[in-house]
């Protein structure tokens, strides 16, 4: 649920670069469970589920992604979907905010930071990852070939991250 | 830097990852019949070889799932085994 209560905690930050903005509040739903009755995506990868991004976090891990205030109604889908099926539905939109980075510069950007290999040839749109960047811990995803990145990062990190965002994009524009 | 095979992630950087020793030391199974030197023997001393050496490794800033691996301590070379 979204209201007047709710701060991000990149409330107030100026995103100096063009190419770099926040999408607060998205919900996020952790759903960890060994069989689940519809298809989840398998490792690195993204998915779909009932019109919402399905992120693989793990083995036996993913994570649901919905527009703000989505969490109650992702939570509800996936105990029906569960049914009498053991499994463990967290709702932690709470836990991260989302920084989206876009554009011809997108790339180099974050490659200045994290140790994965972002060339297009190993890191496309519907990928997706658990990785470091600036050594903080996120979850990294590529949305479309523009590229668009949405960086997932906690929200006691959001703060450093857009500041070393503010630093990296610094000579590109 | 090393490319470290995580079962899970597939190959990721060393920074990735965190260092659990020496794998396959067995818990005692009573632990109190031991001596203290034992005890001291199983908590304290590995071995150290050179080449091949059986290691924990826990994916730390990736899925966070624990995993055994051999790494030839000569040429760092990982050798996929789970
Ligand atoms: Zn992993």
């Amino acid at each position: 649920m979204t209201d007047d209560l709710m701060r991000s905690p990149l409330a107030g930050v100026t995103f100096t670069a063009p190419f770099v903005r926040e999408l607060p509040f998205l919900a996020m739903v952790n759903l960890r469970v060994g069989t689940f009755p519809h298809p989840l995506p398998g490792p690195n990868r993204v998915g779909t589920l009932d019109g919402r991004d399905v992120l693989w976090l793990g083995p036996d891990e993913w994570l649901v992604v919905g527009p703000p205030g989505d969490a109650p109604a992702i939570e509800t889908l996936l105990h029906q979907a569960l049914g009498d099926t053991h499994g463990s539905v967290v709702d932690v939109s709470a836990n991260r905010t989302t920084l989206a980075v876009s554009g011809p510069h997108a790339r180099d950007t974050l490659a200045k930071g994290c140790p994965l290999d972002l060339h297009p040839s190993v890191f496309g749109p519907g990928h997706c990852a658990q990785t470091l960047l600036a050594r903080a811990q996120v979850v990294l995803r590529q949305v479309d070939a523009d590229p668009t990145y949405h960086v997932l990062v906690r929200g006691s990190f959001a703060p450093y991250l857009a500041e070393w965002l503010a630093d990296a994009t610094r000579e590109f524009w | 830097m090393l490319l470290i095979r995580c079962p899970w992630c597939g190959p990721r950087n060393e920074v990735e990852f965190s260092y659990g020793g020496a794998a396959d030391v067995v818990y005692p199974p009573d632990p109190d019949a031991l001596s203290d030197a034992e005890w001291g023997e199983y908590v304290f001393v590995r071995d150290n070889p050179r080449g091949p050496f059986a290691e924990r490794w826990v994916h730390t800033a990736g899925c966070r799932r624990w995993f055994r691996a051999v790494r030839n301590t000569v040429t760092h070379e990982f050798r996929e085994e789970s």
